[in-house]
């Protein structure tokens, strides 16, 4: 039996109200409201960082070294070219004889990912792969898109034994539908006329995949427990549902109120939410649309029990923060270009050499710990950092990131460049033992406090426009949820 | 210990310029500004140096690398010429290399310079410069600046001995209040203006605890030293000032990465410290040091130094601050020049610039800033961040 054996998610802690960027850009385009609120990754965070922090959430301290593969879906990769995957496998700790892969350029990706992950794990030729999606779309100021995207991402774990939900069929169209493009040298999606799309894709494509799947599982509506797929339009999303004869409470909430649409990662993080709901002998289908749209069939198992204590989707949900300020928004996303001064222009040139050669440090987070001694220390150290010890090359590898810690001292600076100032940085201190001095984020100056408990949380460190890179490492974070 | 260099070497003249924001002199023009000084203040030429060193840390905005700047600026005629570099310590790390020189023998005098130019960078503060950790760790540093990474010596500081920031922030704004006022009499000075507590408790935030009073100011500016043995500068002055301890100490790293340290003091001034009083003949430091010109870049770090020199008790400075302790005309004034504070900190300058002090007080020409027949005086001067440091302290006297 092949399925998916965890999940994990992840929702940045910042939502936008949509009345926020109506209120900002409603004079340009009336009609673009939308109810509700969608997330918003921090300044610091892109479809990697998100991708991690869900896959954190999967493996949930499990053992990073059995995974087989990584599977990366998104449509907004920081990299065109420099696989993504490997930069997610490298953050996680993953052994590096593993199988990696990018899936992009369709909405519908994520779910391609989770059916190549699942063909890999039935078919024997990995014993355990993880998917993990994200998106961070960016919608052009003022149109429906901007209003619609959200960010988030979404990750599973497949793999044959202690299968949480085993996948019992899949059904897939493909049609070189145009409703919405991003040529290589655009920055923002250009779309066709919504009644088109809505009609003659989204309404379709999801209804004709799902209804295949049913039909080639021999199953009618009232045998499934939660049927899943993305939302586009509120009504039309409560439409194919009816259409395909199931009952609003068979529908599992859309979040597009919520999170808004997350992109790859959408139809995957509805889906984890149904799992956090659901019983053993559940039967749940998740359809994505893209292009087309793939249909999942799988069925709950005893074993649910034992992954209950995900942060998953409830638990992001739940802990938030209002971003008031439109103008802070599209600071966050490089669409305004803020004056950083002097000081925030400088930044000295990426050394592809060190971020190899120093891979499990910077983007694992990885120490040592003395064998002598037991002090952890970071950044590795060959000579122990322990005066009382000193011991020469007795080093294990130890990683960092998983650990939790305490904020020793810290401060909120304001001389030094940050897109959301102050920068926050303190000592921190892990459980455990080992120190160090990072970054703080999601968070405000007058809400931390010496002592605080906090996590560590891979972000994006820096973006040298000039010369095409994106740097990664870790900052703290307060305890999320 | 090592038999040290106590009274072995003489310093017989010193040059500073007024430190400020010099927008009309480049570094090089204030080098020879100091180095005219120092050689006219010793009686002596140009042709009587032996060797040279010369001091400066953020040599990409200011003269470059090497001694070569130097030594061309100053047209020096093929000498040993040497440049150092250790952060803010820079400037005694070069009064350091002359002094040793000529302790051991090898020259008979010796010049050291120390200059920055801090304000060609088209913003305020330091230099920015991600790589200054190393191209390593610039990955795994946070984005930190000076006034940032003192600061949490504050914040560590106020919860450790249980004060609230105002408590704490009042004990810190005494420290500022007084070098304004010292800083006030001195016409080298880059912050020559008196300020009230109020001021400082009041000022913008730089980096939180620290205002815009706690932090020194950001100046351009050179000193020198001309140094040579007893003998020779018995001939030269009738008031020469003799070294009785240079010691410098370096952070081992235990405190950046093992948890025992406490952030709320600077270990490398513990040990460079207790060195010194040991090569001066120094048992109770607190009776015996008749002043200092200690690294008080920002206001907490001249409070923990004062536990850390060993004078006043630990977690206690406070009592010391507000009963006047280290007023100019208290037992041990501190920064009687207005110290980092007010006469500036142009980095590469700021060692050989405290040294000058003790100098001009311990020769009885420090004018209304005078303190009465000193003994001892001490100079502490810190390169880097509390966790991950150098620091020299140097002990002058009659």
């Amino acid at each position: 039996m092949a399925g998916i054996t965890s999940y994990g998610a992840y929702i940045p802690i910042y939502r936008i109200n949509r009345m926020t960027i109506y209120q900002a850009l409603g004079w340009l385009n009336p009609a673009s409201l939308l109810p509700g609120e969608k997330a918003v990754a921090n300044y610091d965070e892109d479809s990697i960082t998100m991708s991690v922090a869900a896959g954190m959430d999967c493996l949930n301290g499990g053992e990073q070294e059995s995974v087989d593969g990584l599977f990366f879906a998104t449509t907004s990769a920081p990299y065109k070219e420099r696989q993504n995957a490997g930069i997610i496998a490298t953050a996680l700790d993953l052994r590096p004889d593993i199988r990696t892969s990018d899936f992009t350029t369709s909405i519908k990706a994520g779910t391609g990912a989770l059916i190549s992950a699942y063909d890999a794990v039935s078919s024997g030729s990995a014993k355990n792969v993880m998917v993990c999606a994200a998106d961070c779309r960016l919608g052009k100021p003022g149109g429906y898109q901007e209003q619609m995207y959200g960010d988030g991402g979404a990750a599973f774990l497949l793999g044959n034994e202690g299968v949480i939900a085993s996948i019992e069929g899949t059904h897939s169209v493909t049609y070189d539908f145009m409703d919405h493009w991003r040529s290589a040298e655009d920055r923002y999606n250009r779309s066709w006329e919504d009644r088109w799309i809505r009609d003659e894709g989204y309404s379709k494509f999801i209804t004709e995949a799902i209804s295949g799947l049913m039909k080639d599982c021999r199953l009618q509506p009232a045998d499934i427990s939660k049927v899943v797929y993305p939302c586009l339009y509120v009504a039309a999303h409560a439409g194919i549902g009816k259409k395909l004869s199931f009952e609003p409470t068979q529908i599992q909430d859309h979040m597009f109120t919520t999170v808004g649409h997350a992109g790859t990662s959408y139809p995957l993080m509805i889906l984890v939410a149904a799992l956090e709901d659901a019983k053993p002998g559940d039967k749940i289908i998740v359809a994505s649309y893209g292009n087309g749209s793939d249909a999942i069939l799988l069925q709950v198992t005893d074993e649910i029990e034992k992954v209950r204590d995900r942060r998953g989707i409830k638990r992001h949900l739940a802990s938030k923060k209002d971003l008031s300020l439109y103008e802070k928004y599209v600071t966050f996303r490089d669409v305004l270009e803020i004056d950083t001064g002097g000081r925030g222009e400088e930044v000295a040139p990426t050394q592809a050499s060190i971020l190899f050669r120093e891979r499990r440090m910077i983007l694992g987070l990885c120490g040592s710990k003395c064998r002598k001694c037991g002090t952890p220390q970071y950044p590795p150290q060959e000579i122990c950092a322990n005066p009382e010890c000193g011991a020469v090359n007795e080093m294990d590898t130890y990683r960092f990131s998983d650990k939790t810690a305490r904020l020793y001292t810290y401060t909120g600076d304001v001389l030094a460049f940050s897109p959301s100032p102050p920068a926050i940085y303190g000592m921190v201190d892990f459980e455990g033992g080992g120190r160090w001095l990072f970054d703080l984020t999601d968070c405000e100056l007058d809400a931390i406090e010496v002592g605080m408990p906090v996590e560590m949380s891979l972000r994006r460190k820096y973006h040298d426009e000039k010369r095409g890179v994106h740097v990664y490492f870790w900052k703290a974070t307060p305890i999320r949820v | 210990m090592a038999e040290g260099i106590k009274d072995k070497v003489a310093i017989v003249g010193m040059g500073c310029t007024e430190f400020g924001e010099r927008w009309d002199k480049g570094p090089q023009g204030l080098m020879i500004e100091a180095v005219m000084e120092a050689l006219e203040d010793a009686g002596i030429e140009k042709k009587d140096i032996d060797a040279a060193w010369s001091g400066t840390c953020y040599e990409e905005v200011s003269i470059g690398k090497s001694a070569i700047p130097l030594a061309v600026t100053l047209k020096l005629p093929f000498i040993p010429a040497t440049r150092v570099e250790n952060f803010c310590a820079t400037g005694s790390e070069s009064l350091r290399g002359a002094c040793y020189a000529v302790a051991a023998g090898a020259y008979d005098i010796c010049l050291a310079v120390g200059v920055e130019k801090l304000k060609d960078t088209g913003y305020g503060g330091l230099p920015q410069n991600d790589t200054q950790q190393g191209t390593t760790l610039r990955f795994a540093f946070p984005n930190f600046t000076p006034p940032g990474a003192f600061a949490m010596m504050g914040t560590r500081y106020f919860a450790q001995y249980g004060l609230s920031p105002q408590d704490g922030k009042r004990a810190l704004a005494h420290i500022s209040v007084k070098s304004h006022h010292n800083g006030a009499m001195n016409p080298k000075a880059h912050l020559r203006r008196e300020i009230t507590i109020d001021q400082v408790m009041n000022a913008p935030i730089v980096a939180w605890p620290l205002g815009l009073f706690d932090c020194c100011g950001v100046s351009d500016g050179a000193a020198a030293a001309i140094v040579t043995r007893p003998e020779i500068a018995k001939k030269l002055r009738p008031d020469p000032v003799y070294v009785k301890a240079m010691q410098i100490a370096a952070s081992s790293g235990e405190e950046m990465m093992c948890t025992h340290w406490d952030y709320t003091h600077v270990e490398s001034t513990i040990r460079a410290s207790q060195r010194a009083y040991t090569e001066a003949g120094i048992t109770n430091p607190r009776d015996e040091i008749s002043m200092m010109e200690v690294h008080d870049c920002f206001s907490i770090t001249e409070l923990t130094i004062y536990e850390d020199l060993g004078i006043s008790p630990r977690g206690r400075a406070k009592e010391d601050i507000e009963a006047g302790f280290y007023d100019l005309d208290g037992p041990i004034p501190c920064q009687p020049d207005g110290g980092l504070k007010c006469f500036g900190h142009p980095i590469g300058a700021s060692g050989l610039r405290m040294m000058y002090e003790m100098y001009k007080q311990l020769q009885g020409k420090a004018g209304p800033r005078q303190i009465k027949d000193p003994k001892f005086g001490l100079t502490h001067n810190m390169g880097g961040i509390p966790p991950l440091n150098v620091v020299s302290v140097c002990i002058a006297g009659n």
